[in-house]
């Protein structure tokens, strides 16, 4: 089932199809998945443990090849089965931006720093990467904990923290997996609202696993995964009251 | 960004032990080739001291560095007697283990050519030269001597008129200066008991002969003493060294005394060399076979501790593979670790060993070429310590950020 926005794509998954296995062990994790979606878009994969969700976002991500299928990302197919067309590591740095359930900070280094390694990495000058990483925290309304070490900052703080390191490099494209998990139901509205916001003003595409269906008036799109096939469309629901986007 | 600084600075604590564990293996490095320089050194005391230009020892042996040499002490006058020859004098060299103080006192014994030769060339920290003939001795430090001690060697007391420093034979053994005459005294010396049997042995060889019973007067000097005997040989000593007279070539003046049946002779040289090849081979071999073995050992922990700081590191890694970081970077993260260990492994080696090594008991004794190896040393294993770390950060895949 192939599902596609009105607006110019920013990222396309064509029959993504991921087998494991072979023979009588054979599991299909995802089968024949497709999904367009257009710079500013966030949608939401919902769907129970096992569904494939995380195997379609590892394969978009570029971390876990696809048996088959093609992606094409910000125009250019990057991978057109298990075969990749570009440096997939490079490509990664470049234009995809990864959220977990864990933030994964980086425990030696500051969360300015965290930042801005991301940068670092895609050859940014170590004083624009920093300056850049200041004013990110500062537009999540982390800028005071910029010089602190993970460990001491909330897991909030830490989300706010993954997301600015995921905008480092202004991505076309940015994967969050399960990103509320680990937050109370108010943190984990605010950075569903977070990418809300960083998607429309930023025009990166987001994509966000949840199984959090308290703010999926948040997305733009909702889909439901199951046996390792996307299923319907859902259409997003009346706003709450608290659903304003905030930093 | 330097992210090896960062992460030691944030596990300062565990990284300075570990440096700090690698210091003292590398300080054990340094030392065991600080005690074969030393040991060289001191083997090589008495030959640069003595300053002879050849050795004249027993036919077909080494010398007293190597093996038992033996030749008359009358020896000295003949090989003075050879043109170019502008000085020869006995050389009697022994070690000898007694009990002083109630505890075993080891020296090497060394005769003085008195009264030509004083030891005024020994370098002397207190005291002075010998004065007499007999019953003085000048002792190197090492043996714990107090100036102006008295000391019971046989039936003699020798008094300590001059205290020495870094004077000490090749088995780490501090030297005692005395005259010739005293040093073979001391080697030759037996209890009265011991004389009184061998005289009575005497008295009953020459009783069995035709000789001893023909002139009683045999029979009553082999009941006395032995230098009332003619017929026994002159005192024998370790070796004659010899000093060429300027302008002479040494080689002509030994090649002259070689000819001589009943010795062989020696340059300076081939003392040095015999001391170095022969007699210190051995143990510079198993000090060279520890410091092997310990340079191994220190690779292997260190390429053990790099290998459990990068499995502590690995989400880490993961994650910023998933952020696109190249290969270089990572590794380099790993190699900088690595290098910095060793550094400071090193700093530790060198500051400690400054403090410790003095405080051994034997010389150990550090070149700059010795800290220049090791630094190289270090740096080598330092680089073959992280490529296991640097192996195993390689296979990690992105996806372990997942796990």
């Amino acid at each position: 089932m192939t599902q596609t926005s009105k607006k110019p794509a920013a990222v396309e998954a064509l029959g993504l199809t991921k087998i494991y296995g072979s023979g009588n062990t054979e599991v299909i994790a995802m089968k024949e998945v497709s999904l367009s979606l257009a710079r500013g878009e966030v949608v939401a994969l919902l769907g129970p443990s096992g569904a494939g969700k995380s195997t379609f976002l590892t394969a978009i991500g570029l971390i876990n090849p696809p048996t088959a299928g093609r992606i094409v990302i910000g125009g250019e197919a990057v991978m057109d089965g298990p075969r990749a067309l570009v440096d997939l590591r490079a490509f990664r740095r470049r234009h995809l931006g990864f959220v977990f359930q864990k933030a994964n900070l980086i425990p030696f280094l500051k969360a300015v720093e965290n930042v801005a390694i991301a940068m670092e990495i895609n050859d940014v000058s170590p004083r624009a990467a920093r300056k850049r990483a200041l004013e990110l925290l500062d537009y999540l309304g982390v800028g005071d904990r910029a010089r602190n070490l993970p460990d001491a900052l909330s897991g909030g703080q830490q989300q706010r923290v993954a997301v600015a390191r995921a905008l480092a490099n202004q991505p076309s494209l940015i994967l969050a997996d399960e990103p509320t998990a680990a937050l109370d139901s108010h943190r984990g509205r605010q950075v569903m609202e977070l990418f809300r916001q960083v998607a429309h003003e930023h025009g990166s595409a987001v994509i966000v696993v949840t199984h959090d269906h308290r703010s999926l008036d948040v997305f733009d799109r909702t889909y439901e995964m199951e046996d390792g096939e996307l299923g319907a469309k859902h259409s997003p629901p009346a706003p709450t009251a608290n659903s304003t986007p905030s930093a | 960004m330097n992210l090896a600084a960062k992460d030691i600075r944030h596990n300062l604590g565990r990284f300075v032990l570990t440096a700090i564990g690698i210091g003292l293996l590398l300080m054990t490095v340094l030392g065991m080739s600080g005690i074969y320089r030393g040991m060289v050194d001191d083997a090589m005391v008495v030959v640069d001291r003595i300053g002879a230009d050849l050795w004249v020892v027993q036919h077909d042996t080494r010398g007293p560095f190597a093996e038992i040499s033996r030749v008359p002490a009358n020896l000295e006058h003949r090989v003075r007697a050879v043109p170019g020859v502008a000085s020869a004098r006995s050389f009697v060299s022994h070690n000898v283990q007694r009990e002083h103080r109630d505890e075993p006192l080891r020296m090497n014994v060394h005769g003085l050519a008195w009264p030509e030769d004083n030891g005024a060339w020994v370098t002397l920290t207190a005291g002075r030269p010998l004065g007499q003939a007999h019953y003085e001795l000048i002792a190197d430090a090492s043996l714990g001597l107090a100036l102006g001690e008295k000391l019971k060697l046989g039936k003699d007391t020798y008094t300590v008129v001059g205290i020495a420093k870094g004077m000490v034979s090749s088995g780490g053994d501090g030297l005692a200066f005395f005259t010739t005459q005293d040093a073979l005294a001391i080697q030759v010396d037996l209890p009265g008991d011991a004389l009184r049997l061998e005289r009575a042995a005497r008295v009953q060889r020459a009783v069995a002969q035709d000789l001893g019973q023909v002139q009683p007067l045999l029979l009553e000097r082999g009941a006395g003493m032995a230098s009332g005997i003619p017929a026994l040989g002159p005192p024998m000593v370790s070796a004659i060294t010899v000093r060429v007279a300027e302008g002479v070539d040494a080689a002509q003046v030994a090649a002259t005394i070689a000819a001589w049946p009943d010795v062989s002779v020696h340059t300076r040289d081939d003392q040095e060399a015999l001391l170095v090849r022969g007699m210190i081979d051995k143990a510079r071999r198993q000090i060279g076979l520890f410091r092997v073995l310990l340079v191994v050992i220190s690779t292997i922990i260190m390429a053990l501790i790099l290998y459990t700081l990068t499995l502590d590191k690995i989400h880490d890694i993961a994650m910023l593979k998933l952020m696109g970081a190249r290969n270089p970077m990572i590794a380099g993260l790993i190699l900088q670790q690595a290098l910095l260990l060793g550094a400071l492994g090193y700093g530790i080696a060198w500051v400690l060993g400054g403090w410790v090594f003095p405080r051994f008991p034997r010389r150990v004794l550090i070149t700059s070429e010795d800290l220049w190896a090791l630094a190289v040393v270090v740096a080598i294993i330092s680089v073959f310590a992280s490529l296991l770390g640097i192996w195993k950060a390689m296979r990690v895949e992105p996806n372990k950020v997942l796990a």
